[in-house]
């Protein structure tokens, strides 16, 4: 049963703040990772405040980094299933968790942060292995 | 909403996806939820049976890559079954 709406919308804004567009419907995130070219980072959000409650400051400060995805978009785990379930298809042999974070190239998974790779960090050093992720994936040498 | 915790008074694994070797051939792999005198509560959990075949670490290490495998909601398993509980995380 999905949290009381008043209760993660904190949680919401704090994605979207950091410039992140939510995609709250199946068809909005077929609108927007289906054909998608270019780079972009999907953060599967979560309530989970041991997890997310990381993740979401590490991305933060991730997208302080001089090498970002092009595009960065949010769903949110357990709220708005349908858009939930509709990226994970987009995820190919990736299993479900959240929070988790998948970066794409031209609609290819080419990195994915599970829930278990963010549990117990400090969003410093879950931010460092995406910043090195973005150079690997997104920098100049691979665009 | 930073480090906000919506779980307080559990255990500290709470939450953490662990690995659970039993003195069997099971390995479990989940979400750890709580521990009672029935045993380790799980969530999300995939299973490797080495009676099957397969090697454990490959098993782990794959799921540490590509995520867990769901096959059970919620397990228990047993308390005398239990050998160890590792957060996968400190096993990567």
């Amino acid at each position: 049963m999905p949290y009381n709406p008043a209760l993660v919308a904190p949680m919401r804004t704090e994605m979207t703040r950091m410039g992140a567009k939510e995609l709250t419907s199946a068809a909005e995130v077929d609108a927007t990772i289906g054909d998608q070219k270019g780079s972009m980072l999907v953060f599967v959000n979560s309530v989970c405040g041991c997890a997310a409650g990381n993740a979401r400051p590490a991305l933060e400060l991730a997208l302080r980094h001089s090498v970002v995805p092009q595009h960065v978009v949010t769903v949110f785990a357990g709220q708005d299933v349908d858009a939930v379930a509709r990226a994970r298809q987009y995820f190919g042999e990736y299993q479900p968790s959240s929070p988790s974070i998948a970066l794409l190239r031209d609609g290819e998974v080419v990195h994915f942060v599970h829930r278990h790779q963010i549990e117990g960090r400090t969003p410093q050093a879950i931010a460092a292995d995406l910043t090195a992720a973005f150079d690997r994936f997104f920098g100049a040498a691979v665009a | 909403m930073t480090g906000h915790v919506f779980h307080p008074g559990h255990s500290e694994l709470h939450g953490i996806t662990v690995v659970v070797e039993t003195n069997g051939p099971l390995t479990y792999l989940g979400r750890y939820d709580s521990q009672d005198e029935r045993g380790v509560h799980m969530l999300d959990v995939g299973v490797h049976d080495g009676a099957e075949g397969g090697s454990k670490d490959e098993y782990v290490s794959k799921s540490a890559k590509f995520g867990i495998r769901t096959v059970h909601k919620h397990l228990i398993v047993p308390a005398d079954q239990v050998v160890s509980i590792t957060p996968l995380g400190s096993l990567m």
